[in-house]
């Protein structure tokens, strides 16, 4: 008796269009956009319901303590990854594997680089301040630590996939290229969303 | 049994050895990526946590039939931190009371009727031989797992578990015992392990039906499993963001949901406020709401199978019923804030929410109406599952009725938070969504076994079940109806609770003997596995493609790939030798 082979997983449904893995990643984006959604509504509710003055107060500009150029820096950090990432199922879409590795290489390190910048000129500079800012000091500093760290950990989730392409998940390629491009596209679409959110995160937290 | 060389793929790089046809017994029947033993798994599990889950509130009815008595022979067993001299303390209440609704509802019915049914029947009935993604599937369980064992695990905690109710309200969660920070983190996997079954779910319907069969040839327990997969796609991911939240208010001190100027028993907290306790309501009802028809879809989808299998005739108004199913999924996005009325949002939103709740009624009604229409003049095959299949219309409808007085603000002001909240609900969902389960699990235990289950025994286990169950939820209207609040823990410490206690006791002795007439159930699901009739595929005659495979289903599903010639329904087609004509059959086959 054969076990039947599961369809669809390499190439596409002749009808939907698309493989199985691309549609599992769309929806798993649709539930992403739900959940940043929720937290996006939530920074409108809590700031349009905060009060006028106290502690809790919601901080004018220069109390937040961002600094645009810094968040700037790190939006064109994604932005630029996103374009690499294309770049890197381009290439292996065009049988390319050595140059699709090294976009998607570096694709990793602007990646890092985010995480780097987040880190060394964000979160530690004000945990180390003089009072601390933390997300006790008020609900601007908690949805700004709750948000961008959520994304932060989006960010290292990616790094994460990619790197597992890089190294040990590139194995994939010789034995099957179309299947391993696959992946690599369907990272590239979460990672296109990871991108999309901080452009979103960007104007609310440090522009607005 | 060969694996072709594709199988790699969906297996991924890191498995080169699959080609090999044994597996290990540890990576065939417990870190299996089968949808068969996942969904027994999740079954299995489901059921020990309903038991469970009733347990905890069986024990709960003796301090409230009989408030600071002590709890014979079980109370003994308790430490005394809890039930001092057998006498169960408000705060050890309180935690039961939260643990029973977290339990009933995301460790036990969902897991149960989507995991487990969805899981094991729905690949067979669209002819898949898997569903799309196995590992996803096999780490979904285990996600669930976890976080049951998360949940446990909180009943240890210092300040036992969470005790702030299933809803968990803030303030008060969040200034609560160190279990309520448990249940936060054990929230998460089961979010994330519902997430991961959903878009599988989905994908699977989407991408593995087998060739002829159509959307409007789908059986329609696939369709209810398709929008409850979206439901829960799209309406979790709020809560798992409300309970970051409120773990990022619990531990790292922010105000989310913190007003400002909060004062707990006379000590001003150290919040620094601007937080909105409102939001939490919103964001968690966003989900809870659609986790209400994530609870009652599923089962409507089973008792639509076990009554057409049983009445010989095809659903009537199938398409109806599909279009009010999706309609119905669409609607409970936007009903969540009738569970606010009282919280003083304003009138208009409430109007707003008292117009959707209203309209949703209707294409539940639609459904129900259908299937009723169904059983008539038809000659009804009076079995177990049928039984159950029959209970469930009466028990629902009451279940949904009920309900409408909730969905207007004005007679929900007097209504909310009584017994009445926690008699309408649990008639839709215990008798029910679990009488709907039990009938699924009468239904298809040939086919994952081979054999069936003992009819007598499961027809002693309905009647009991159906007259305890009942005897257990009507009470709670007319204790609601007298005003009793559903979260005391001693009613007879006022007078009008005093004047309805007669129905606290009966209803806690409901519920203790329909505890006990779930043992006929239990005897006969473990015994009927080694001593049950043996049965061939298709014993009960279904037309649906489960019933083409062989029982139990071997790894892959079906022998031969099934191709579809019509509907899900040909019961007493005029003309045909047999009165069920199965989807996979051509004309002249049949």
């Amino acid at each position: 008796m054969s076990v039947a082979v599961l369809p669809h997983t390499v190439k596409p449904h002749p009808i939907t269009g698309v493989y199985s893995g691309k549609l599992g990643t769309w929806l798993f984006l649709a539930s992403e956009v739900m959940l940043f959604g929720a937290l996006f509504s939530s920074y409108v509710l809590l700031r349009v319901g905060a009060p006028h003055e106290g502690p809790a107060a919601w901080p004018t500009h220069d109390q937040t303590h961002l600094s645009w150029k810094i968040g700037g820096l790190n939006t064109i950090v994604l932005i630029v990854s996103s374009v690499t990432m294309v770049m890197a199922w381009a290439n292996l879409k065009m049988n390319k594997f050595a140059k699709g590795k090294m976009y998607l290489a570096a694709t990793l390190g602007l990646a890092m680089t985010f995480i780097i910048v987040k880190l060394a000129f964000e979160y530690i500079p004000k945990f180390t301040h003089e009072p601390p800012y933390l997300p006790s000091t008020n609900n601007f500093f908690a949805l700004y630590f709750t948000m961008t760290g959520l994304h932060g950990l989006h960010v290292l989730g990616g790094v994460i996939v990619i790197a597992y392409f890089l190294g040990p998940g590139s194995k994939l390629w010789h034995r099957d290229p179309e299947y391993f491009t696959n992946r690599i596209e369907c990272t590239g679409l979460y990672w296109h969303f990871v991108d999309l959110v901080w452009i979103f995160l960007f104007p609310v937290l440090y522009l607005l | 049994m060969s694996h072709g060389s594709n199988d790699h793929h969906h297996h991924g790089p890191d498995h080169h050895h699959h080609d090999h046809p044994e597996l290990g017994w540890w990576r065939k029947y417990v870190f299996s990526t089968d949808h068969k033993v996942i969904g027994v798994w999740y079954a299995v599990t489901a059921l020990v946590f309903l038991l469970l889950g009733f347990s905890l509130v069986m024990t709960m009815r003796w301090q409230l039939a009989y408030p600071g008595q002590p709890l014979p022979v079980i109370g003994a067993l308790f430490s005394e931190n809890v039930m001092p001299g057998g006498v169960m303390l408000p705060e050890f209440y309180n935690s039961l009371g939260a643990m029973h609704g977290t339990i009933m509802v995301f460790l036990g019915i969902v897991p149960l009727i989507v995991g487990g049914f969805g899981n094991y029947v729905m690949p067979l009935q669209i002819g898949a031989p898997d569903m799309a993604f196995p590992k996803i599937n096999m780490a979904s369980y285990w996600v669930y797992f976890v976080g049951g064992i998360v949940m446990l695990a909180s009943f240890f905690a210092p300040g036992g578990a969470a005790n702030s109710g299933w809803t968990s309200y803030t303030p008060l969660s969040v200034t609560a015992t160190a279990g309520q920070t448990w249940w936060l983190i054990g929230m998460v996997f089961l979010i994330t392990s519902s997430l991961l079954g959903s878009l599988n779910f989905i994908v699977t319907i989407i991408q593995l039906r087998a060739n002829g069969l159509s959307f409007f040839r789908l059986p329609f327990f696939v369709w209810s499993q398709f929008v409850t997969a979206f439901l829960l796609l799209l309406a979790f991911p709020p809560l798992e963001a409300a309970a970051v939240l409120q773990l990022m208010d619990r531990v790292a001190g922010s105000s989310f949901f913190m007003p400002t100027g909060l004062v707990v028993s006379g000590v001003v907290q150290s919040y620094t406020g601007g937080g909105s306790p409102l939001l939490w309501q919103h964001l968690f009802w966003f989900l809870a709401h659609p986790e209400v028809y994530v609870l009652i879809l599923p089962g409507m989808g089973m008792v639509a199978e076990v009554i057409t299998s049983n009445t010989r005739k095809p659903l009537w108004g199938y398409r109806v019923m599909v279009y009010s199913l999706v309609f119905l999924g669409f609607m409970s996005f936007i009903v969540w804030a009738h569970h606010m009325f009282i919280t003083g949002m304003g009138t208009r939103i409430s109007a707003f929410f008292a117009t959707t709740t209203m309209i949703i009624s209707i294409p539940s009604v639609v459904i129900l109406t259908a299937l009723v229409i169904t059983l008539y003049r038809s000659s009804i095959r009076y079995t177990v599952p049928m039984l159950f299949a029959l209970a469930f219309l009466p028990m629902f409808a009451i279940g949904g009725l009920t309900g409408l007085p909730l969905g207007l603000p004005a007679a929900d002001i007097q209504l909310h938070d009584t017994y009445y909240v926690i008699g309408h609900f649990h008639y839709v969902v215990a008798p029910g969504t679990i009488f709907a389960a039990f009938a699924g699990i009468y239904h298809w235990y040939p086919k994952v076994t081979g054999r069936s289950m003992n009819a007598a025994l499961g027809k002693i286990h309905f009647w009991l079940s159906f007259i305890f169950i009942n005897a257990v939820f009507t009470p709670m209207f007319f204790q609601g109806m007298a005003g009793v609040s559903r979260r005391l823990y001693d009613q007879t410490l006022y007078q009008h609770g005093v004047e309805v206690q007669g129905w606290t006791i009966m209803s806690s002795w409901g519920a203790w003997m329909l505890g006990l007439s779930q043992v006929p159930f239990i005897l006969n699901f473990f015994l009927s596995m080694r001593a049950g009739r043996k049965v061939a595929d298709n014993p009960w005659e279904s037309t649906t493609l489960e019933w083409a495979a062989p029982s139990p289903p071997p790894h892959g599903n079906f022998a031969t790939v099934p191709v579809v010639y019509r509907g899900p329904y040909e019961y007493s087609v005029p003309g045909t030798k047999r009165d069920f004509f199965p989807q996979h059959l051509t004309k002249a086959e049949a």
